[in-house]
């Protein structure tokens, strides 16, 4: 039995300890924000934060992670209470189909956790690792871009900081 | 409540109702029976009940709208909602039609149990069909509330109004929806009038209203049929052939069956699957077997880098699907120019998958087919059980751009599902199947010839171009992959070509510039070396890369600015409007000095000749060294007739301005001599954040009143050639090869040296 640390919720357990996490989540407990997308962390379909980092849920065994804050797209928020990152892309109808979305939120909020003035060439280069079929990258863009400015206004208390360049 | 209360007239009322008798003079279609007739053609005008859309096949009001006595409103439609925002944009249309709160409005999508067969969701068609019949449909149901409350109420009907889904009277008196409807009320065939609100009038139609899909997508609630997890259920895998010819010869089964977790090993001839409790332990045993799997044959694929060659050797069934008096030698300057494309893929990122439970009763599949009715045919065929027995539900999937895997991974989790019984089994494929199974959008040839007078026009004109079909979904069982596998296998249904107007691998071939003469011609190959099928807007991605890129050298030998020459060959009004805004927002005229390996290029094209017209101006640099193409500003116009929901239709546009820069610069399927190579993504490259423009802007022309044209595809063909256009720009170097990716565009620079490259 490996005890997981989830969205601040401890979770026992009971899957072979060499199963990736990726199908923990969705399978063993129920969380489907993180999805399969290729199994070979080539796409970043299934990226989930670990410690803070962003990582591919699809090739890290549960073995690795006991004793780790694991946070997952659920974690940002719920449907009534989206945190900045879901409010921004719903504000940004960032999404065709949606299927890369929740790794592309989890990357980018690891992203903004490190480094909250990272601007859209910071964002650009961070989410090379993430695929998106349907061509919803400006809108991904413009998305993360919001969720800074909405979490640099949070932790100021402040009035919202000026906007980087507007991708539209 | 609808802030404003729409005033019914008499007229409106009148034809609403007095034409209740009347049904559709048009014969039921065959949507079923013979997919390719499943997509409607044609454009007619709105007015008068015109263009009924799929009215036409299913003209019960309620069989679109259903009001139940408690007031609640329901909303059915046929197509289904594959990322391209369908679900908001018909509820749009239902909730100004009907003048109710869009909040309060039901959707039930594509359900064989539940809603019309509307065929397929394809083509750019389901604001045409699906729009079209609702947007009557709601306008007649409103129409008829309101005849039934005039003589309840005792006014006359052109003195109520409605609003906030009751029907008022001028003096206060009011009775909602739920109240006035009666069971037979909406059980009648629509009228061939509908008293449509004026547009000017309109408050929900032609707003960005939020999709209402989104907000469960960003925060990991159940979207996807990925995402389903009905009690009870259980996982399989499918292991495939290692070569699409290969035969299975032996497989220990039994070492299988007992690792930990698996339920069954299913073979039935070389269709070979796996059903586990758990799916890491089930995608353990898939590998497991595969190991222990011994197949025998193979495909002989030809040689990947002469298949343009191939395909021309293929034998072919020619037709002339325009021929006007082409001459063949007038006189002038004559220029030719042969231009291909390889396979490509759809390559969705999260494969396909279905969940599918054999009862006593029957099967349920739930889908992300686009066909849920033709998958239920095909389904029904090969289980050899009645269509009835059969019911497909969509569930929405990963975006799927055309035939993908979707049918597929329903009938192997239909072929799973009748060995365990009562359990739901959801198949998901691994990426490599993904990537060497789903049927592919064909390799093409296109080959073009002009003659251009001394005045700088174009007076002849000639398209050849050679491909397979675009269309092999299903309605047969010979159309499900493993379909073919089985012990007693089903064979694939001879291909056609789907016909003009709207065309297959001819899509858009015929120009619709104006020359004086011309000739094109559709060379149909039923041979198919690979599996093919419909890709993103078919045929017109190449033929539009063509037309579009062949313009541009014409111009440049006659001397005319690119955009300048499009208008000179262009009388269609609307085109004229789109391509001259998008030279006008872009910046056209004085983007004149450039720095060297930049470039900008322009592309236009009506998709189909009949629905939206879309033209894209953009700019991008080329890297000598490399090879790479990184493209910067994008302005697109776009005028898809109504515009219901702009957001959508600009987040169509961007999409596919971005898709069609992958399929452009990156995108092409690897094979061997017998098996296909490209098993990921490290194998099949697609575009990633480094190759995403630098801007995208899109600018529509609404056309309020006009009928909807469709959105999804038009973007395809037009940023192909806007993309070389700019390439042969910076360069100086022709490519008609696509895709222009780095070691072509590096070659063509080795070769011959560019003037204007950095
Ligand atoms: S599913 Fe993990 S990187 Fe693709
Ligand atoms: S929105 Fe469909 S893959 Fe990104």
């Amino acid at each position: 039995m490996i005890t997981l640390t989830i969205n601040g919720t401890r979770h026992d357990v009971s899957s072979d300890p060499a199963t990736p996490l990726l199908y923990v989540l969705r399978d063993e407990l129920g969380l489907h924000g993180a999805k399969y997308g290729c199994g070979f962390g080539q796409c970043g379909a299934c990226t989930v934060m670990v410690d803070g980092r962003a990582v591919y849920s699809c090739v890290t065994p549960v073995a690795a992670l006991p004793g780790r804050e694991i946070k997952t797209v659920e974690g940002l928020g719920t449907i009534d209470s989206p945190g900045p990152m879901q409010r921004a892309f719903m504000d940004e109808q960032a999404a065709q189909c949606g299927y890369c979305i929740p790794g592309m939120m989890m990357r980018a909020q690891a992203l903004l956790e490190q480094n909250p003035a990272a601007g859209e060439q910071d964002i650009r280069d961070h989410l090379q690792a993430n695929l998106c079929r349907c061509g919803t990258h400006m809108r991904i863009l413009a998305a993360v871009q919001r969720a800074a400015d909405l979490m640099r206004s949070a932790g100021d208390g402040g009035p919202s900081p000026v906007t980087t360049g507007a991708v539209r | 409540m609808s802030p404003v209360p729409h005033v019914v007239s008499r007229r409106g009322v009148l034809a609403g109702s007095g034409a209740l008798v009347m049904s559709f003079a048009l014969a039921r279609t065959a949507f079923a029976q013979d997919p390719q007739e499943a997509q409607n053609v044609g454009e007619e005008a709105r007015k008068p009940l015109p263009q009924p859309g799929s009215l036409k096949n299913e003209p019960l009001l309620d069989a679109w709208i259903r009001i139940d006595a408690d007031g609640r409103i329901t909303v059915f439609t046929g197509k289904a909602e594959l990322g391209q925002g369908i679900k908001t944009a018909l509820l749009q249309v239902a909730a100004e039609q009907l003048d109710v709160p869009f909040e309060s409005l039901t959707l039930v999508t594509a359900d064989t149990a539940r809603t019309a067969n509307e065929g397929y969701t394809a083509g750019s068609h389901s604001m045409q069909d699906s729009g079209t019949a609702i947007l009557h449909a709601s306008a007649q149901v409103r129409a008829l509330l309101v005849a039934a409350a005039a003589g309840r109420l005792g006014v006359a009907a052109d003195r109520l109004r409605t609003g906030g889904a009751a029907v008022t009277a001028p003096d206060g008196r009011s009775l909602s929806y739920g109240e006035i409807v009666t069971a037979e009320m909406l059980h009648v065939n629509a009228a061939p009038q509908s008293p449509l609100k004026d547009p000017a009038d309109h408050t929900v139609m032609g707003r960005p209203v939020p999709r209402v899909d989104i907000p469960a997508k960003v925060t990991g609630g159940a979207a996807y049929v990925q995402d389903m997890r009905p009690t009870g259920l259980v996982h399989g895998r499918i292991v495939r052939p290692p070569s699409p010819g290969a035969r299975l010869r032996a497989v220990d089964a039994a070492a299988v069956e007992q690792m930990p977790g698996v339920l069954k090993v299913v073979r039935n001839g070389s269709f070979l699957g796996v059903v586990a409790e758990g799916e890491w332990p089930c995608i353990q045993a898939m590998r497991r077997l595969a190991v222990l799997a011994r197949w025998e044959g193979h495909s002989d694929l030809p040689d990947a880098a002469t298949i343009d060659q191939t395909i021309l050797k293929l034998p072919s069934q020619d037709t002339d699907i325009l021929d006007t008096g082409h001459l063949g030698a007038p006189e002038g300057r004559r220029f030719e120019a042969t231009f291909t494309k390889p396979y490509q893929m759809h390559a969705s990122i999260g494969p396909s998958c279905a969940i599918a439970q054999a009862t006593r009763d029957g099967m349920t599949v739930w889908t992300h087919s686009q066909g849920a009715y033709p998958l239920r045919d095909a389904l029904a065929e090969m289980l050899q059980v009645p269509p009835d027995k059969v019911r497909c539900i969509h569930v929405e999937g990963s975006g799927c751009y055309g035939h993908n895997g979707a049918d597929d991974v329903a009938a192997d989790a239909a072929l799973l599902a009748v060995a365990v019984p009562d359990r739901p089994v959801r198949v998901q494929w691994m990426r490599e199947d993904e990537h060497r199974y789903e049927p592919y959008g064909p390799a093409m040839v296109a080959k073009l010839t002009a003659v251009l007078d001394r005045s700088g026009r174009i007076v002849d004109w000639t398209h050849d171009v050679w491909s397979n079909t675009h269309l092999t979904r299903p309605g047969r069982a010979g159309h499900l992959l493993p379909a073919l596998y089985l012990q007693q296998p089903f064979t694939p249904p001879p291909p056609k070509p789907l016909p003009q107007p709207e065309g297959g691998g001819d899509r858009n071939a015929i120009p619709l510039y104006r020359f004086p003469r011309g000739r094109v011609t559709n060379h149909f190959i039923p041979d198919m070396p690979l599996r093919v099928s419909a890709l993103r807007s078919l045929g017109a991605y190449h033929n539009v890369f063509a037309i579009e890129t062949f313009l541009d050298d014409l111009a440049a030998a006659a001397g005319i600015d690119p955009v300048e020459f499009r208008l000179n060959h262009m009388e269609d009004p609307r085109a004229r409007d789109v391509i001259s805004k998008t030279a006008e927002a872009f910046g056209w005229s004085s983007a004149g000095t450039r720095r060297p390996g930049t470039g900008r290029g322009f592309g236009f094209a009506r998709y189909k000749n009949l629905g939206a017209y879309t033209a894209v101006a953009l700019d991008l640099t080329v890297d000598r060294d490399s090879g790479a193409v990184t493209v910067g500003r994008v302005v697109a116009a776009v005028d898809s007739g109504e515009a219901v929901n702009p957001s959508g239709i600009r987040n169509q546009i961007e999409g596919a301005i971005v898709q069609s820069t992958s399929w452009t610069l990156f995108e092409a399927v690897r094979f061997d001599r017998t098996r296909i190579t490209s098993r990921s993504w490290a194998d099949y490259p697609i575009l990633r954040f480094d190759a995403v423009p630098a801007s995208v802007e899109v600018h529509i022309i609404d056309r309020p009143g006009q009928p909807f044209l469709g959105t999804g595809e038009s973007g395809q063909g037009p940023t192909a050639a806007a993309i070389a256009n700019a390439v042969a720009d910076a360069t100086g170097v022709r490519l008609r090869d696509l895709p222009l990716d780095r070691a072509k565009v590096r070659t063509a620079l080795g070769r011959r040296p560019a003037s204007r490259a950095g």
